[in-house]
């Protein structure tokens, strides 16, 4: 979309609201050097895809700040949207014929899909990594390909856990547990309680995945070693797997079904205790004037840590990556260097509503992630991101292991108790080796 | 417009020559066909083409690919998933089409009875087809969802069941309920075409077996499935491969969960190609559903539709 009166007047509220905690702010590091200079060409003009907002304040203050960079350049810049579903075949379409938006916010590992399609951003992601505390290195991982950035890291799109407070008391916790052993504790005297959790064992993209990868990595299994080959038919997944059928029975039933809006629509009408989820569960219910008891009562968590002793998980996570194809590659990385300055970035991040976690250390100390307590989880996002197809390489195997939801079926077929936990590990196992074949 | 003196006498012989072409036959069957031929080539015989090459390749996301052979088929012959999608497919196309065959013909005997208000029950009847299958596969989510069914809630209500059914996370169940609403939405296409035939069927020939003394049974029998053969093999055939191809549905639905259960060939293929980013490995998928579509076409023409009654022959 071209920026309108419109959008500047809804995005000045955001804005308005940026500018009052730039003031509390302070702890972004002194720009140690000075910033690099991308001249844009005469005459440029950008176009921008990313997914559609899921808050909208996030849309307002992207927005606002590309206002301000056509104001300080004379770049246009047309700022398009697409379902979050439709941006990985968009993105492919644009990198197959060479034509299409000159930036775009992709996926998890979309962009290690067509690295040479992508315009080499290196010095820019250096210029920038140096002089905000450097990037986390979950994130980085997506963005780099062979010691080079094929894109900026943008934003982790943060997950935690998502609970009734009151519920958790009621069942005799007085705090939430922080491995997995209390975890399933608490789950079965929720359970008992009648207020069961529901965590997606259906094809849910993001909450499928997110819950499944939890699970494997906290327990020390993974799908892959560094070199690629398939070590997911482990002892430690056998583990994940049986914890896992442990905990599905303390789900409400018809978790094999559910989507990735089940598990939000579930506990917004109260029929689950706990879920895991991104803040807009929590902003769902805030919005909602009938749900104000229901928001008072929603705490956030990080999900507990297994027995690997550290805290793992895949969240989502998005890249902004300029095609090669670009006419204007200068004006390009300026518009990205624009935004990830301090005072767009941490306007964004502000507006975002903890929705968007920061891919630089230094936007770490943004107040919005203190402004709520609800946040605070969400703000580790980038630090216990894992990438995706960890231990190896990210690439197309990895994509199209996730794609064919390898294992999200692996976990669903031992949870529900199809299969042995042997058994689904051995069948994942075939079907990841289809793609990281020799 | 200056015109030159050399142009003047070549003026009649081409004029002769255009009006000699526009009065050739051929060269207007061709001038005509050359719209439509151009259509087909690009929005159809192209894309087949390119699916059927695609399927040859190893082709990914961003990467065009090298011919492989028939890798891309050996590797699904191998793969358990692919295997299920075929029987799913040819499980949900059978019985859906068996349902809406029967259920299409009652509805359409029915509505050629003299009914009141007639006309507006036979547009009622349309609704479910005209109704885009995204919105219609949208309720039938809400109807059939883990929590928040209508029909469950309304079975607890009245007392029958204790708890919710789960429609969509038993593999038997999800299987049984996305063919329900194909089933529903497909009715009103088989119907509406039969209704159609029933009306080509004169009348006098009703009542002349009436008047024969045969039963409402034997009219049935005798006079109208013959009569209507023609059109239910046509009508039939579109049937099959529409429910075949069926992706909008099932990825609204279930995204062919659970653990695969309802996952089609067209729905399989969409995961390899688009998300999986494996182009020719989806296309390989989706060519392998053509040889299913031609024994559907071929035993609707052969089996139903070369009937010798039809050329004034004996059966």
């Amino acid at each position: 979309m071209t920026i309108s009166r419109r959008d500047l007047l809804l995005g000045s509220a955001g804005l308005a609201a940026g500018a009052a905690g730039m003031s509390m702010l302070g702890s972004v590091p002194a720009r140690a050097q000075s910033a690099m200079k991308f001249t844009p060409e005469q005459g440029a003009s950008l176009r921008v895809l990313r997914w559609s907002p899921f808050v909208k304040g996030d849309e307002d203050a992207w927005l606002a700040n590309t206002k301000k960079f056509t104001e300080a350049t004379g770049v246009e810049v047309r700022i398009d949207k697409e379902s979050w579903e439709d941006i990985r075949p968009k993105a492919a379409v644009a990198a197959n014929v060479g034509s299409g938006p000159d930036v775009m916010w992709v996926w998890f590992d979309d962009a290690h899909q067509y690295p040479d399609k992508l315009l080499d951003v290196t010095d820019l992601a250096n210029d920038l990594g140096s002089r905000y505390g450097g990037w986390y290195a979950g994130p980085e991982g997506y963005a780099k390909r062979d010691g080079r950035f094929i894109g900026l890291p943008l934003a982790t799109i943060g997950n935690a856990l998502c609970y009734r407070d009151s519920w958790v008391k009621e069942a005799g916790f007085s705090e939430f547990p922080k491995d997995t052993k209390g975890f399933l504790e608490l789950c079965k005297a929720l359970k008992a309680k009648g207020h069961p959790a529901g965590f997606p064992h259906g094809k849910a993209v993001g909450d499928g995945n997110n819950y499944a990868h939890w699970l494997l990595w906290s327990h020390g299994g993974k799908m892959v070693d560094e070199n690629g080959k398939v070590v997911i038919n482990s002892p430690e997944t056998i583990e994940a797997l049986k914890y896992a059928r442990e905990l599905y029975q303390t789900f409400i039933p018809g978790t094999e079904s559910w989507l990735d809006v089940n598990n939000n629509r579930a506990f917004l009408a109260g029929e689950i205790s706990v879920t895991a989820n991104g803040v807009s569960l929590y902003y769902a219910a805030k919005n909602d004037p009938k749900l104000a008891e229901m928001a008072a009562d929603i705490k956030t968590t990080n999900l507990p840590i297994g027995p690997v002793g550290q805290s793992v998980e895949l969240h989502q996570t998005t890249t902004a990556v300029i095609f090669k194809y670009t006419k204007f590659p200068q004006a390009a990385q300026a518009y990205l260097q624009f935004m990830f300055e301090a005072d767009q970035m941490n306007n964004w991040i502000q507006g975002s509503s903890a929705y968007c976690c920061q891919t630089l250390k230094a936007f770490a100390s943004n107040p919005v992630w203190t402004s709520d307590p609800v946040h605070a989880p969400y703000a580790k996002a980038s630090e216990t991101l894992r990438p995706n197809g960890y231990a190896g390489p990210l690439g197309y195997a990895s994509a199209a292991v996730m794609a064919d939801y390898v294992l999200v079926d692996m976990f669903a077929e031992a949870a529900t108790g199809q299969r042995t936990p042997e058994d689904a590990a051995k069948r994942a196992e075939q079907r990841a080796n289809r793609y990281y074949r020799v | 417009m200056s015109v030159s003196a050399d142009s003047i006498p070549a003026a009649p012989s081409s004029r002769w020559s255009l009006s000699r072409l526009a009065h050739d036959h051929n060269v207007l069957g061709v001038l005509f066909l050359l719209p439509a031929a151009a259509f087909l080539l690009v929005f159809l015989t192209y894309p087949l083409g390119l699916g059927v090459w695609l399927g040859f390749t190893d082709t990914r996301i961003g990467r065009s690919g090298i011919f492989v052979g028939l890798e891309n088929y050996q590797l699904l012959w191998e793969d358990h998933i692919f295997w299920l999608s075929v029987f799913n497919t040819i499980l949900y196309t059978t019985v859906a089409s068996v349902l809406k065959f029967g259920l299409g013909l009652w509805l359409a005997l029915l509505l050629n009875e003299r009914l009141p208000f007639k006309a507006f029950f036979r547009a009622i009847v349309l609704l479910p087809w005209v109704v885009p299958t995204v919105l219609s596969a949208i309720a039938f989510w809400w109807i059939y969802d883990a929590q928040f069914s209508i029909i469950s809630w309304a079975l607890i209500k009245i007392g029958l069941i204790d708890s919710n059914i789960n429609f969509l996370g038993d593999a038997t169940n999800a299987r049984a309920s996305v063919i329900a609403a194909n089933v529903w939405r497909g009715i009103p296409f088989v119907a509406i075409s039969l209704l159609a035939g029933l009306q080509t069927i004169p009348p006098s020939l009703h009542e002349a077996a009436t008047l024969d003394g045969a039963t409402s049974w034997q009219r049935f029998r005798h006079i109208t499935l013959p009569m209507l053969t023609p059109i239910i093999a046509v009508v039939m055939t579109f049937s099959v491969l529409f429910t075949f191809t069926d992706f909008q549905l099932i990825y609204v639905l279930t995204r062919g969960g659970p653990l695969n259960a309802t996952h089609l060939m067209a729905t399989l293929s969409f995961q390899r190609a688009i998300p999986g980013g494996q182009l020719g490995e989806g296309a390989a998928i989706a060519v392998a559903m053509i040889p299913f579509l031609l024994a559907a076409i071929l035993f609707s023409y052969f089996g139903l539709q070369r009937r010798r009654w039809q050329q004034g022959g004996a059966d």
